[in-house]
């Protein structure tokens, strides 16, 4: 059991990660912000919970590995990374600008954490195929983690990479799907039905999961579960919302899919996380 | 006597994961033909057969690569250029990861199996993929070498081996190669043909034929079309003053395009692209096919008349 008061705690970062991605692509004027917000809570519990990793020592050879197979949401990564010491929190100010090692999308040449670079969908599971099968050939214990977009596993590779993965027996992989039901165009459903998603992965040889991918206790209670189950690599299907924690994000994610607010809204935003955080201190 | 080099392929990937545990191999459902079959019999837990499935092959590839293993992924050359390029060009180059990407069935001499099996483009799009290295052994003794040199460094490369047997040009194993490197075949003061792959052994006969007819070609293989050897090229080109270019491959983007390239910038002189010109094959005997495709020793000699006639 985890304790109320490292949920607590876990929120915290979560909010904070949140304040970050909305800062960095303020400054940017450029980035993700939909899909970074979507995915903070599933990416604060891997960081700060989850992952044996050691942030002074990111080459640890034994250490968890999490592939962002959704390359654009970089910006949710970054703020984890930074926050777990990876590098310094001064960093995040120059997402997306020339010269800087925070690229537009995961590069993993330019910054000590990033395990592959992906920017392109759909290749992220095959790599972290190949690392859960390069680590059981080396006989490790570590694990490895891998995120997706819902839109994301439109792409053919995807299934490709479910087969691999079903057939080679990955347990030591535990994939997430970051279903926020909205992509580039429009709702997901709408323009390419991915759904029955659990369904789909069984039949591809998966443990299949589901969690609130804003509940830290629901999502803990995934991965521990995941972690037990043997024979098959598991996929968390994680419930999301899209610009979750920014009322009109929430309310319009189409427009914040690659977008970034504007001051006004970027004031707006910071006001609403912080009065999150205020309300979960009282 | 003629070698097939994927045959070499197989035996040498053999000898090379005895030394090395962290040698993987990976196919498409093609190992008997890229003959990775011969490691997999060897080594059953370091051989992964990806099915059918070779964005998903070069991808899992970069993963292995990222955790240490030192993978060789094949496949035919149209797959492993062509289907996977994004992979390639994302996982495996922008990672600069240590990939090894050795295909088989390059070039037009794949035959009866026509223009969709046909790799007449992939020196060109693999080529412009930064991080890339691009390699095409001349004949059985090169492979050996290229693929001992290729596990030794440290970065993704991309490897061009034929279908077919195909002549020795070395008389034995007895000789230097380094990756980056062009080997001089035949001295020759009138002008230069650079080749690569079966072509070399073409270069070869045109240049006996040439020397009959008084005119002395120098023959460079450029087994290595990336990094590209400049220095060399550039030497044959001020001391011979024109050069013609011999690939079983698109006149557009490889060797040609590539010798081009190095010349118009640095010595530019009368120059001939011998190789396909862009056009699709179709299905045939392979000797049949380098006829009608204009890929024969007679074709490198006509073009090196015509490029001696624009010499001043």
């Amino acid at each position: 059991m985890t304790s109320p008061q490292k949920i607590k705690e876990l929120e915290q970062t979560a909010n904070k990660l949140r304040r970050h991605i909305i800062e960095m692509i303020c400054r940017a004027q450029s980035g993700h912000p939909g899909g970074s917000l979507s995915a903070a809570d599933i990416i604060t519990v891997l960081y700060f919970y989850k992952l044996r990793h050691k942030p002074q020592e990111p080459n640890w050879p034994d250490r968890d590995r999490f592939v962002m197979s959704k390359g654009h949401a970089a910006p949710v990564l970054y703020a984890a990374l930074a926050e777990a010491g990876y590098f310094p929190l001064a960093y995040l100010n120059t997402l997306r600008q020339i010269g800087s090692s925070l690229q537009g999308h995961v590069d993993m040449l330019s910054l000590p954490g990033i395990e592959m670079s992906t920017g392109s969908l759909g290749m992220g599971l095959s790599a972290a195929n190949g690392m859960a099968m390069a680590c059981r050939l080396d006989k490790r214990q570590n694990r490895i983690y891998c995120l997706m977009g819902d839109g994301e596993i439109q792409e053919g590779q995807i299934w490709e990479a479910a087969m691999t993965a079903g057939h080679q027996k990955l347990d030591n992989l535990t994939a997430f799907i970051d279903h926020n039901k909205y992509q580039i165009d429009g709702q997901v459903s709408e323009i390419k039905e991915i759904q029955p998603i659990a369904d789909k992965f069984k039949a591809f040889g998966w443990h299949t999961l589901s969690c609130d991918g804003h509940n830290m206790k629901s999502i803990i209670e995934a991965l521990e579960k995941a972690e037990k189950l043997k024979g098959k690599p598991t996929i968390i299907i994680a419930e999301t919302v899209k610009g979750k924690g920014v009322s009109f994000m929430e309310e319009r994610p189409l427009d914040y899919h690659g977008k970034a607010p504007t001051p006004d809204e970027e004031e707006k935003a910071l006001k609403q996380l912080c009065e999150i955080e205020f309300k979960e201190q009282k | 006597m003629k070698v097939a080099c994927r045959e070499v392929y197989g035996k040498t990937l053999v000898e090379l994961g005895k030394t090395n545990p962290d040698i993987v191999v990976l196919d498409a459902d093609l190992s008997v033909s890229t003959k990775t079959s011969t490691f997999a019999k060897e080594f059953p837990n370091r051989f992964f057969d990806m099915g059918i499935a070779e964005q998903d092959m070069i991808s899992t590839a970069a993963g292995m690569a990222a955790c240490g293993k030192i993978p060789f992924a094949s496949t035919f050359a149209v797959f492993g250029s062509g289907r996977a390029w994004d992979q390639v060009r994302l996982t495996c180059a922008y990672t600069r990861l240590n990939v090894k990407i050795v295909v088989t069935h390059g070039g037009i001499t794949t035959g009866e199996d026509g223009a969709s099996h046909q790799a007449n483009e992939d020196l060109a799009i693999m080529r412009a993929i930064p991080n890339m290295n691009v390699i095409v052994p001349a004949d059985g003794f090169e492979c050996a070498k290229i693929i001992r040199a290729v596990a030794a460094y440290h970065g993704p490369v991309y490897v061009r081996l034929p279908r077919l047997a195909t002549p020795l040009i070395h008389e034995n194993d007895n000789f230097d190669l380094k990756l980056g490197k062009g080997i001089v075949m035949r001295e020759g003061k009138d002008t230069t043909i650079f080749a690569c792959g079966i072509m070399v052994a073409m270069a070869m006969e045109a240049a006996e034929e040439l020397s009959k007819n008084g005119v002395e070609a120098r023959i460079i293989n450029l087994h290595t079309i990336k990094p590209l050897d400049k220095e060399l090229i550039i030497k044959c080109a001020r001391e011979t003053g024109a050069a013609v270019t011999a690939e079983e491959h698109s006149i557009m983007g490889g060797l040609g395009g590539a010798v081009a390239e190095a010349l118009v910038e640095n010595c530019p002189i009368p120059m001939a692209r011998v190789g396909i010109k862009d056009v699709f094959g179709e299905s045939g005997k392979p000797d049949e096919l380098l006829v009608k495709y204009g890929l024969t020793a007679k074709e490198i000699v006509a073009a090196a008349k015509a490029v001696l006639k624009r010499k001043t």
